[in-house]
């Protein structure tokens, strides 16, 4: 038994691949092999020399099976690391292409002042492009002969032969939205209304179209020391700095009194605007408390609630926060400019992780 | 509104510095919006004295001057007739630079002599027009800088001009004095009398005004007088300086006076000259429509219904509050002058001189509003400013209707102030601050001094109040939350939708444009658009006319540009409002998206390829998948002509519902916006996708079968035109309970198959739930696929 031991052990260490591995297998511990036709020699035995044989047996069966199947892998890694040291590829060769898409930066700044204005309660609020020249301008206490409305570069829709109603307007401002919202809902509110608005002005610095946010807060107790507030919390959030410092002058506007335009902090470094730090101020936001004939307008009785008003240019916030210098380019889908002011469609903003990146 | 420090000085007694009222100003609301230091231009300019003049030998007019200057004794070559010993001069040494002349100084030789700086002109220092001679100046020390002098001796040459801007509300804030008065409400000084005494007359007033009966609310009070004998001619030198500094041209005497006063008090007079008033008669009437005149700024105008228009006894001599007449101003040959001062009212005056589109600084005080019980003392103002200058003799003034009672008050609740902007101020300083202002306090009634016609309400006071006490002091104060705890959510699910629409597509490859609302209306003809229901009136080019019927005209304007600067592989895509009419509402939302040549640049792997209908086909899915439409749909190839119409295809639920439609862009369509296909887009409408029935956030249980899925395939011969979702829908119809998935994975048309015919291959997948597929089983099921997929098509098993 040792000699069979032996020599199949001694084979199966020379064997040089799987086939011989498996002609050995096949010698030794297959159904017609040596230590199989040994096993049927038991049967012809005394009980005493089966006792002896047949553990012995299996023991020497065990070990060749082993031996195999130790063997069969050895040669398997063997052929592997032969396989490998033939394979090889030139990984600095690019991939395929894939397409990165982008979010433009008008959307993922709605976004994100949705983002911040939703935790302070206020819900999204929209309305219609083409508006009517009341809901444009009269309910928001500027009436025909006023001179903001000549101010306004409005653009109008052409009317019909025949019909004499006044021209419907594409809407200056997004403060429509608030007569709209005020009518549907009533009092207390807490709105923004983002969106596109028109003007009939281009150059530099103005478009024919742009976007705007428009904040409205109604309730029984609100004032202008919360409308400051809220806009001071807005800009340390937006901006992403901390004690951000803001600067209400007195001003005017139709739909509020008093009113108030907005300044924040900022400072020219290197042709470079920085917000948040130095001693100069960039005017972003006009604002105020609702106008008593607005509130009336809206439905809502000025008597019994007050509430507050504001409203500034999405693009320019944008603009200020990104550095984009052109507002024109916004408007022009160069995809150059696309990709490079657009943002990761996974760039989600939200306040817990952050607005931006 | 520009006004001089020293201007602004002449109406209030202040110390405070030019830092201190521009702050003021800013923060009452009249915004800075800058400040001109005229005397920077001048800052190099030095006193000299002239030691001695002697004439230049080879030049008679010229005298070779010794100027002792701040660098010792220079000579200096000059011509000016005043150049002599003794006199103290201003002196330009090499280097300095000439603003009046635009030259830099240097040292040159006049004549075979070499001088060594100038010796300036009022005009070379662009003080005025004076040119006869070289400044001399009465005092003054060598060496010391000229615009000290100026300073010290004669301020309003070189003060500082202050341009602020004016908001609509504010007409007071037009005259100086009014900028005056809140800067003393503020507490920066103390608001100056400058009253008048009325100019008795002397004879009666030799022209007759009338204001028609049915004008008396365009025009309800009239003031004139004569003044004859005047000898008009340049006015005084303070007048011409404070105009000029504010970028006014002095014209002459009379009409500067009329200009003094519109930027002084905010107040707009007109002089006529008495002697061209044909008939001696100024009628003050509605216009007929058709009349003409030739304004003073000589171009000639026609006037329609209800315009208030003055004539004498012939013609139209001015347009009421906007401009006068060419044919009755005042000239430098007048000597008769009829000084009009009248209330025109805003409304009117606005809509007349947006008719006529004449910007005048008359119109734009006229059209904010004026103070009208001023009138009466505007024309003793004005006649003693004439008399003192060009001398005559007043006529008595002349009247027609009467000065408009717009008198009104507000009561004054001092809790206002607290509960609207939170503010705490007494009751006392409010008071204080509205008197200061001009409103007069009868117990709790404030009453709005005339000049203000932008206070109509309670809130105006407090807005008055806050104003001067100023907003930046105002300390913020939390904004309540509405509910305790974790803010609700707050979009509406259409929000939420039109926010992932966007995040899928840009997750898919897609850059996203926003694309003006307008566009041209060929564009907008090419997608059912450019009626003149979406037209606007008042288009800025014609690029822009029309309001967009789609986003996928822009985008592929958009695609054409790209191409043209280069790139021409592009995915866009864009998420906005489109416009099926011109009334409120007759807009919608969509999301459309284009993919234009290649997949991706050629690259090693040959991965890169020409875009297809099935590129747009998978994004339209994922991107519907994203916003919750239903998985089970129809396709047809109903969609609009824009598209190739055997290439595209609209994504359904039943016939009326259509979700989206993707395909190949027409080529007609592409070839009109210039655009190098190939080019497949899609158009998704949101707002057709069915809201999920909420129930909750809870999933159903999943269920997973623990028996082995068996999958065959099929293959059938069909028409070619038969859409493999048929065979799909036929084959999963099959067994509903067993068959859970089919899908096509071969299409191979004509050849070996025949004419007309396509094979379609398919594997069906089942997923058996109560015991192990036998043979048996699948068989059956098998046969019922392809008793099912021939009947729905008419096709064979291919065999």
């Amino acid at each position: 038994m040792d000699d069979l031991k032996a020599k199949y052990l001694g084979q199966i260490a020379s064997a040089g691949d799987e086939c011989a591995l498996e002609d050995i297998r096949l010698a030794a511990v297959g159904k017609k092999g040596e230590v199989a036709l040994k096993m049927r020699e038991l049967g012809k035995m005394t009980p005493e020399e089966r006792q002896a044989a047949g553990p012995a047996l299996n023991a020497l069966k065990d070990e060749i099976n082993s031996a195999l199947a130790a063997k069969k892998s050895a040669l398997g890694d063997a052929a592997l690391d032969e396989r490998l040291r033939s394979e090889w590829l030139d990984v600095t060769l690019p991939t395929r292409a894939i397409r990165q898409g982008t979010i433009h930066p008008v959307s993922q700044v709605t976004e994100e002042v949705t983002a911040i204005f939703a935790e302070m309660g206020f819900s999204v609020a929209e309305g219609p492009r083409i508006d009517t020249d009341w809901y444009n301008f009269d309910a928001l206490n500027i009436p025909g002969h006023h001179p903001a409305r000549a101010e306004m570069d409005t653009f109008y829709m052409a009317r019909a032969e025949g019909d004499d109603r006044p021209p419907h307007v594409l809407r200056t401002h997004t403060s429509p939205v608030q007569i709209r919202t005020m009518e549907a809902q009533g009092a207390p509110l807490r709105i923004i209304c983002p969106g596109g608005v028109y003007r009939a002005d281009y150059d530099q610095t103005h478009t024919p179209m742009f976007h705007q946010v428009e904040g409205l807060a109604i309730d029984k107790d609100i004032s202008m020391a919360n409308l400051k507030w809220t806009l001071e919390e807005f800009f340390a959030a937006f901006f992403e700095v901390d004690g951000i410092k803001t600067r209400f002058r007195a001003s005017h506007f139709p739909f509020t009194e008093p009113s108030a335009e907005v300044d924040i902090q900022c400072s020219w470094v290197d042709g470079q605007l920085r917000i948040g730090e130095g001693d100069g101020w960039m005017e972003v936001l006009g604002s105020g408390m609702v106008h008593p004939n607005v509130l009336r307008s809206g439905g809502v009785d000025p008597d019994k609630w007050q509430g507050f008003a504001f409203g500034m240019g999405i693009d320019r916030i944008a603009m200020l926060k990104y550095g984009i210098p052109d507002l024109r380019a916004f408007f022009d889908s160069d995809l150059r400019w696309l990709r490079h002011y657009g943002f990761a469609s996974l760039d989600q903003p939200n306040l817990h992780g952050g607005l931006s990146r | 509104m520009k006004f001089t420090l020293s201007w602004l000085k002449d109406h209030l007694d202040t110390t405070a510095s030019i830092d201190e009222i521009t702050y003021a100003l800013t923060d009452l609301g009249l915004e800075v919006e800058g400040v001109e230091d005229r005397g920077a231009k001048l800052a190099e300019f030095t006193l000299g004295y002239v030691k001695s003049a002697e004439k230049h030998p080879d030049a008679d007019r010229l005298q070779v001057c010794q100027v002792e200057t701040d660098e010792g004794v220079q000579q200096i070559i000059c011509g000016a007739p005043n150049a002599r010993e003794g006199i103290t001069v201003v002196v330009a040494k090499p280097g300095v630079y000439v603003p009046g002349i635009d030259t830099t100084i240097g040292v040159g030789k006049i004549r075979g002599i070499e001088s060594f700086g100038m010796m300036a002109s009022e005009r070379e220092l662009e003080l005025s027009e004076e040119h006869d001679g070289i400044i001399e100046l009465p005092s003054g020390e060598v060496g010391d800088r000229f615009i000290d002098w100026l300073a010290k001796n004669d301020p309003a040459k070189v003060d500082p001009v202050i341009e602020i801007a004016i908001t609509p509300n504010r007409p007071d804030a037009l005259g100086v004095r009014g900028i005056a008065r809140d800067l003393a409400a503020r507490g920066l000084g103390k608001l100056k009398p400058r009253d008048t005494a009325a100019v008795e007359g002397t004879f009666p007033c030799p022209v007759t005004v009338s204001i028609d009966n049915d004008t008396l609310e365009q025009c309800p009070v009239f003031y004139g007088r004569v003044i004859r004998g005047v000898k008009n001619g340049p006015s005084p030198v303070w007048l011409q300086d404070a105009l000029r500094a504010i970028g006014l041209r002095p014209i002459s005497f009379l009409v500067d006076v009329t200009n003094f006063f519109t930027y002084d008090r905010n107040r707009p007079l007109h002089v006529f000259d008495a002697d061209k008033i044909a008939g001696h008669t100024l009628r003050i009437h509605r216009a007929k429509g058709g009349e003409n005149l030739v304004g003073l700024d000589d171009k000639e105008y026609t006037f329609t219904e209800g315009m208030t228009l003055i004539s004498d006894a012939e013609k139209v001599e001015s347009i009421a509050g906007v401009m006068g007449g060419a044919e009755t101003g005042c000239t430098m040959d007048t000597t008769s002058v009829f000084v009009e001062a009248a209330y025109f009212d805003p409304v009117r005056t606005a809509y007349t001189g947006r008719a006529l589109k004449i910007n005048s600084d008359a119109r734009y005080r006229f059209e904010r509003g004026i103070d009208p019980e001023w009138t009466p003392y505007a024309i003793e103002h004005a006649t003693r400013m004439i008399l003192d200058h060009a001398g005559g003799e007043a006529s008595e003034v002349v009247v027609a209707g009467k000065v408009p009672d717009f008198s009104r008050a507000y009561k004054l609740d001092a809790a206002r102030v607290q509960s609207l902007v939170g503010m705490t101020i007494s009751e006392a300083d409010q008071r204080k601050t509205l008197t200061a202002l001009g409103f007069r306090l009868e117990g709790n009634m404030a009453h709005v001094p005339s000049w203000r016609p932008d206070v109509q309400g309670e809130a105006d006071l407090v807005e008055e109040v806050a104003r001067i006490a100023s907003l930046t002091k105002l300390e913020g104060r939390p904004l309540p939350r509405l509910t305790e705890g974790v803010p609700k959510p707050v979009l509406s699910p259409m929000q939420r939708r039109e926010a992932a629409a966007r995040r899928a597509c840009a997750a898919l490859g897609y850059n996203e444009c926003v694309s003006y609302s307008f566009i041209d209306q060929p564009s907008a003809a090419l997608f059912g658009g450019g009626t003149d229901a979406t037209r606007l009136e008042n288009p800025i080019s014609n690029d822009m006319s029309h309001m967009r019927p789609a986003l996928l005209p822009a985008l592929l304007q958009a695609a054409a540009r790209n191409q043209a600067r280069g790139f021409p592989d592009l995915a866009l895509f864009e998420v906005g409002p489109v416009f099926t009419g011109g009334e409120p509402g007759e807009q919608h939302l969509q999301i459309s998206g284009i993919l234009v040549g290649r997949t991706g640049p050629k690259d090693v792997h040959a991965a890169s390829r020409s875009v297809d209908v099935f590129d747009v086909k998978a994004d339209v899915e994922a991107i519907l998948s994203a916003i919750g439409a239903p998985e089970k749909v129809q396709i047809n190839r109903n969609g609009a002509e824009w598209w190739h119409p055997g290439r595209h295809g609209q994504i359904c639920l039943g016939p009326k519902k259509v979700l989206g439609v993707f395909g190949e862009i027409h080529p007609r369509v592409l070839a009109a916006l210039n655009v190098k296909g190939p080019a497949v887009g899609f158009t998704i409408w949101p707002a057709e996708v069915p809201l999920p029935r909420k129930v909750g956030a809870t999933r159903p249980a999943l269920k997973v079968s623990s028996l082995q899925a068996v999958e065959r395939d099929f293959a059938f011969v069909v028409d070619a035109d038969v859409d493999a979702l048929i065979l799909v829908n036929a084959a999963m119809g099959a067994d509903k309970a067993l068959i859970n998935d089919v899908r096509v994975f071969d299409e191979f048309i004509g050849g070996t198959v025949g004419e007309g015919k396509k094979s379609l291959a398919l594997t069906v997948r089942m997923q058996p739930n109560e015991h192990t597929l036998k043979d048996a089983d699948i068989e059956a099921v098998g046969a019922k696929v392809i008793e099912k997929v021939t009947k729905a098509t008419g096709g064979v098993l291919r065999g």
